[in-house]
Formats: structure tokens, sequence, C-alpha cells
């Protein structure tokens, strides 16, 4: 009897952490972002990507995040707290007064449609374009379509 | 769109000679040709100049101690080219990548350590390209060609690998799609955050990097670069990296030997 007990009860056990066990595992991989198709009209791409909404707290962190956009890598931007930014493109600060919103979502997005030798990376190019990519990179943008989103809202703030 | 409107066909017209002679530009080897050396701070230079704070000089050690190691074939490195280097053929040296006539393609001042190794000494082969012990015998035999001037020949047999490595320096590759040419050719002297780049020449080579704190040979460092911009790294070795190699020593041709380089 005690034998008969202690077995249920060790399989309820089990079936439980299984339950845990797999939802952890479904919450750890949330479904890949689709990838949205973007439309270049006269140099700009005017349409939000995917029509999402941006957040301009976000991007300003994106922008800096070596792991995500990296803009200061290469671009002057009136991030104060960070001590060395690149001079590789041109400086970001003011850009919102001299670039219209489509057009600065055309240049990070994809810079390579209205310059082909630039070394401004596409950073929502379709994935299936690149060469020799790294496996953990592969069929992903360098930043999610809200990512761009984000990082547009904060550079329209850049008046 | 104005761009393109008709009454500006004219300035198309005069622009398009302009931008066709930038494209070739892209692919230019280097009329002023610097060294690393002159993108690096004081600090750094100083550092590389003194051979007793350069930590390259320990490699270079190491490099000697093995070049006297005695192989069970009673053969040392020094049987043949002196204990101290002094009979290696320095000219030779700076002329790697060479073309070898056995193997019918060029091989790197790396390759023939590697050959020496196996077929003189008999040793048990180093497994890989970089072996620590490679990179060690490579900066001390490159060091003893220090002051001369990189000296590779392209017009022979070893033409159509240039060509490869030159297409390949061009070649956009990783997710972030760049290739060598986007920072070494287009925007020497710029920061990259903190860092400067430079020409991207390899005269400095086996060379410390302060950011890895040990000596790294080329293909390391290239294995580096590709890395960062998200791209496959190429195995070290191969004929992808020595086509590059060639091209690389070709563009800084006449830059001196500076083995161990202290580089960012």
């Amino acid at each position: 009897m005690n034998m008969r007990r202690r077995f249920i009860r060790l399989s309820m056990l089990t079936a439980l952490l299984l339950v845990c066990g797999s939802a952890v595992l479904a919450e750890e991989k949330p479904a890949p972002e689709p990838y949205y198709e973007w439309k270049v009209e006269g140099f700009a791409i005017n349409a939000p990507i995917g029509g999402l909404v941006g957040n301009p707290e976000n991007g300003r962190k994106i922008a800096v995040a070596r792991k995500k956009g990296n803009c200061i890598a290469c671009h002057v931007m009136p991030i104060l707290e960070e001590e060395f930014n690149g001079n590789v493109g041109p400086p970001l600060t003011g850009v919102a007064s001299r670039l219209k919103e489509g057009r600065i979502r055309l240049s990070i997005v994809d810079e390579k449609q209205i310059n082909p030798m630039t070394v401004m990376p596409g950073y929502y190019r379709d994935p299936r374009h690149f060469n020799q990519v790294r496996k953990s990179f592969k069929g992903k943008t360098v930043l999610t379509a809200q990512e761009i989103e984000d990082v547009v809202a904060y550079l329209m703030t850049l008046k | 769109m104005k761009m393109i409107e008709p009454n500006n066909k004219r300035l198309m017209a005069a622009l398009l000679p302009l931008m066709l002679l930038g494209a070739l530009n892209l692919t230019h080897a280097w009329q002023d040709a610097k060294s690393g050396y002159e993108f690096m701070t004081p600090e750094s230079r100083a550092m590389q100049d003194d051979d007793f704070e350069n930590p390259g000089m320990l490699t270079v050690d190491e490099g000697q101690t093995l070049f006297i190691t005695t192989a069970k074939n009673e053969m040392t490195c020094g049987s043949c080219h002196g204990d101290d280097g002094s009979k290696l053929d320095i000219e030779r040296i700076t002329q790697y990548p060479v073309y070898s006539e056995t193997l019918k393609k060029p091989i790197t001042l790396r390759n023939q350590i590697h050959i020496c190794w196996n077929e003189r000494l008999q040793n048990p082969p180093m497994k890989k390209y970089n072996d620590p012990r490679a990179i060690a015998l490579e900066t001390f035999v490159r060091h003893q060609a220090h002051g001369k001037p990189v000296n590779v020949d392209i017009d022979g047999p070893l033409k159509p690998y240039y060509e490869a490595g030159k297409a390949f320096y061009n070649r956009r590759a990783g997710q972030l799609d760049m290739a060598c040419t986007h920072c070494h050719s287009y925007f020497p002297g710029s920061k990259l955050r903190a860092q400067t780049l430079s020409q991207g020449h390899s005269n400095g080579f086996p060379t410390y990097r302060l950011a890895n704190s040990k000596v790294n040979g080329l293909h390391e460092r290239f294995r580096q670069c590709q890395h960062q911009f998200r791209a496959k790294a190429l195995k070290a070795g191969s004929d992808d990296y020595v086509n590059l190699e060639l091209y690389i020593n070709a563009i800084g041709k006449g830059l001196e030997i500076e083995t161990p380089a202290v580089r960012y």
C-alpha cells in the first residue's frame, strides 16, 4: 500500500515538473519575428516597418549598446555619458533638422539602396542576402523592426 | 529624384568619369603606405620601440628557444639556419608569401615553418596552422628581418592568387556586410569608438595586440576582424586567407618589417 501511494505521488510530481519545465522552455524561445517587407520611394522609406510605433527612450539605449545598434561606434551623438564616439560616419547631432523621417529610416534599414559602396551596415535587410554569415546570426536582421522604429523615433528627437 | 531630371543629365555625364575613377580607386595599392605604427598613440609606439617594454619580445625569446630545441633526429632549426638565426635568408623572409614549385601554390612563412618542422626535424606535426609554437617561431624568424622592407613579388606565378586576394579584400561578408576595404581603404585615421583605424598593413605581424594581450599572427587577426562584423571566420591557413595575406603584403610593399609590433 505504502509503495503504491509513494509511486502515485512520485508520478504526479514528475508530471508537474514536466508541465512546468515545458512552460519555461516555451517562454525562453519566443516565436521569431516575421521579416516585414519595406519599400523605397524617392530616397525614403516613409511607412514605419511593420506599422510599428517607436519608443525614443529605448532607441537611445539601442544606439549605445554594442550588441544592438552601436551607432556611436561610428557617429558622434549627443550622448554625453559615453566617453568615446567614432567619426567614420557623419555626426548625428541635429540630424532631424536636416533629414526627414523617411530618409533617416532608409539610411538605417539599408543605406546601400542609395550608396552602394557605403560602410554603413543595413540594419534591416532581407537576411537571405548575406554572404559568409556567422551561424548565430543566420536568418536574422541586425535589429528587429521594433528596434528600428525605436532608433528612428530617437533620432527624430535630435533637432 | 531631382538628380536625374533631364537638365541634370549634363552634370551626371560630367560626374560619371569621376565616379568610375572612384570605383577603380577601391582596389588601389597605396601610393603613400603608412605603417599601423603611425596610427598608434605615442605611448604605444614607445612600448614597441623599447625591446624591454615590448611584450612581443617574450614571444621572440620563446621562438628562439624552440629554434634551438633538439628534435629526435638530433636536428634543430639552428643546424641549418645558425643558432641565432644568422644564417637565415633575410631577403627571402621579406618576400613571403612565395610560390612553392613543389606544392604549386603560394606558401606563407608560417607554412614554411610547418614544412621544416615536419620534414627536416621530423617532429610530430603541429595539427593547427596557428599552433602557439608556430606563431613563436614565425615571430622569431620574422624579427630577424626587422627594418627590412616588405618585398613580395606578384608579377610572376603569384599574380592569380594576388587577384583572388584582392577580390576577397573587397568582398562584403557577414551580417554587418562589410569588407576589409570599407575600414582600411576608406577610413584610415578615423575613429571606431576609441580605436583609430589603420590602413591594415601586415608589416608588424606577428604583432602584440593590446586588445587580447598576446602575439597574434596575421590570420588570427583576419579571424578577429571577420568575427567582429559577424561573418563566419575562416580557418587560419585557408586558401582565402593566404591569398589575402599576399594581397595585403603587396599593397604594403616597401613598408619596414616591425615584428613584433605593438598594436591595438
